[in-house]
């Protein structure tokens, strides 16, 4: 047992990182083994562990790799915590549909039998055959609800024996080993180790971390700061059931801003608290950018809208997962691809029938209100409540009053709030995109990062802006991973999934036997 | 589906090929018929097969591609990939008839199920054996 409370003296392992290999962008075996840092040899390991690691091992497994040769190194115990923690925040709790397709299913990377046929099958009904047949033409789009897809990851999990290839901690930083491969620092559980640091050496790393936290717009993170004042300025993002359940004490105002799904899961429940609890709530919707109508540039396709929102089905058009608008990035470089992707950009939500019925009826009843405008202070009202200043594109400015804001503009972006990504960014090679996300080839790898048999690869939100679109998507994930697959099955890591492989892990699935 | 154009003949050739070879050998003995020699009502079945891969190929699926381009999603839904069945039933049709007789029921019967059950097998099956087919725009080759 190393004692670490004890004085440093130069030279004497302390099983941290010292200011040596902190400094240092490439390290020897030696400096490791100097710093007393237990070495776990591990040929792949995933940092995250969320959705993106679970994906990327389901696919190694499927390719024929042992689970003992894969680690994935996370501070979460179930690949789906965080997504249900930020959609239950969100307004999707478990019994309410994601924004995602019937044929993105993370569990099962074939999506046969895809998630409406199970719902189907389960619910004895031809209900979900039916629409997804009949959409997007006749019906809006048919999409899983949160819990089938968590339940189907938590048999998958099982399966593949995820909990074995689970090493709980923090990954503190991930560097270029001298002979090849990378060592990625981990900071068990207090207790779990007899040193404050365990060193992975592996040939191959996945990243996979998600978004580094909350974005607030910079006037309400102001407003925030200011004065202090964390109660009735939220973020949709973080756990806000504390508004609602004042607005249902008390008639109140909320102001609610921002345009995309967030923005209409929010004003679902309000309008629902409203029309069936008894809330007397008063809402103003606030965008910056108003669509109210078919928006858009011919040649891409145009775009419907109504009432400030513009409508997409899924965060992108279809054919961007897989068809022309997959092709398309794929061909375009730097400036060019960053402008097919403000083509393809802005806030938006999809279309649902329930949802546009509530909201008209609100209009109507005039309890519900949108504007258009750009915020210039947000600042205590005169006797209560915030009062926010709004300058409009036509038009004179004016203010909003409201006792709560709720923020629904998304969630952090810059890759250098995440430590592991800055680190890389500083120390080995990573570099920027076009979208100012992590740099990363057709293939996944992350660019400028490979060393000698070693490669690193991303997939996830913070590769957004490459030759990928869909990143940040459960098939955009099983696209990343089956893609990084391939390229290691090339350099004999594992087995390419082919037909026969694919057909018999395919049969495997079916009757719920182990990959191996 | 978000089929290239690429991605449509390659599908269209390697399914009418497989399965569509496969259910028009077990199916044309016991079509209705008009009294002709098997060996003859082969002949055109499996003609119908290869007239319909290439009047597909070369008229409908750019017409198809065409009018996906006004779609925002860039898709082809599921729906317009069963009912075009009935425009290229009556074109693979028209064009059979001039090398032999065809009665309609027989005609419409093989067609209908040899179009149904290629659909049936497109919309999810043919992902277990073609993993990667729908992330390349429903290429068969390499997937």
């Amino acid at each position: 047992m190393i004692d670490t409370r004890t004085p440093r003296i130069p030279g004497q392992p302390t099983g941290d990182l010292t200011p040596e290999l902190l400094s240092t962008s490439v390290w020897s075996d030696e400096d490791v083994a100097r710093a007393g840092i237990p070495v776990i040899d591990m040929p792949f390991v995933t940092i995250g562990g969320g959705m993106g690691s679970f994906v990327m091992v389901d696919l190694l497994r499927i390719a024929g790799v042992p689970a003992s040769n894969i680690r994935a190194l996370s501070n979460i115990d179930h690949p789906w915590q965080t997504y249900e923690y930020l959609t239950r925040c969100s307004q999707i709790p478990r019994g309410e549909r994601i924004r995602s397709d019937s044929s993105g299913c993370p569990d099962n990377i074939w999506a046969f039998p895809s998630y409406a046929v199970r719902e189907a099958w389960a619910d004895k009904t031809v209900a979900p055959l039916a629409s997804v047949v009949l959409e997007p033409v006749f019906t809006d789009y048919w999409t899983p609800r949160a819990g089938q897809v968590f339940n189907a990851l938590g048999r998958e999990a099982t399966r593949i024996k995820y909990p074995e290839m689970l090493a709980r901690g923090q990954v503190r930083l991930l560097r270029r080993r001298r002979d090849g491969g990378y060592f990625t620092i981990l900071t068990p559980p207090a207790g779990e180790s007899t040193t404050k640091r365990v060193a992975y050496r592996s040939w191959y790393v996945h990243l996979a971390v998600g978004y580094p936290g909350l974005q607030f717009l910079p006037d309400l993170q102001h407003y925030r700061e200011r004065y202090n004042d964390a109660t009735h300025v939220v973020n949709a993002y973080e756990p806000h059931e504390h508004v609602y359940e004042a607005l249902k004490r008390h008639p109140g105002t909320v102001l609610v801003r921002g345009g995309g799904i967030v923005a209409s899961r929010v004003l679902q429940r309000l309008m629902e608290d409203r029309v069936n609890n008894g809330a007397r709530t008063h809402i103003h919707h606030l965008f910056r950018t108003y669509v109210s109508g078919t928006h858009g540039d011919s040649k891409i396709g145009r775009r419907k809208g109504s009432g400030g929102f513009a409508y997409s089905g899924f965060n992108w058009p279809k054919a961007a997962w897989g068809g022309q608008l997959k092709e398309q990035f794929e061909r375009l470089e730097g400036d060019e691809r960053a402008a097919l992707y403000r083509k393809l950009g802005g806030a938006h939500t999809p279309h649902r029938k329930l949802w546009q019925q509530q909201k008209a009826r609100a209009t109507n009843e005039g309890w519900y209100q949108t504007y258009q405008g750009v915020v210039t202070s947000v600042t205590p009202g005169s006797r209560s409540g915030i009062t926010t200043a709004v300058r409009p594109e036509q038009g004179s400015p004016y203010a909003l009053d409201a006792d709560f804001i709720i923020d629904c503009t998304g969630l952090e972006g810059d890759i250098r709030e995440h430590r592991v990504l800055a680190d890389l960014l500083d120390h080995s090679g990573a570099g920027r995109n076009p979208l100012g996300k992590l740099d990363v080839e057709r293939t996944f790898e992350v660019r400028g990062t490979t060393n000698g048999f070693g490669r690193v690869y991303a997939s996830g939100a913070a590769t957004l802006g490459g030759y990928y679109a869909g990143v940040d998507t459960f098939l955009g994930l099983q696209y990343a991973a089956l893609t990084i697959t391939d390229d290691l099955a090339a350099q004999g890591f594992c087995r390419r999934i082919g037909i026969g492989r694919s057909t018999a892990q395919w049969w495997r699935w079916v009757r719920n036997r182990p990959v191996d | 589906m978000t089929p290239t154009l690429i991605g449509r003949w390659q599908t269209r050739i390697a399914l009418l090929a497989t399965i569509g070879v496969v259910w028009t050998v077990l199916i044309t003995p016991l079509l209705p018929g008009n009294g002709a020699a098997l060996i003859d009502t082969y002949r055109l079945t499996l003609l119908a097969l290869v007239i319909n891969a290439v009047v597909g190929a070369v008229v409908w699926d750019p017409i198809y591609h065409g009018l996906q381009q006004f779609r925002y999603e860039k898709d082809w839904p599921s729906l317009f990939a069963l009912l075009t069945g009935i425009n290229e039933g009556v074109t693979t049709w028209f064009v059979l008839r001039r090398f032999g007789t065809v009665p309609t029921s027989s005609f419409v019967v093989l067609f209908a199920s040899t179009w149904l059950l290629i659909w049936l097998v497109v919309v999810g099956p043919i992902r277990v054996v073609l993993l990667r087919r729908r992330f390349r725009g429903g290429r068969v080759i390499g997937a």
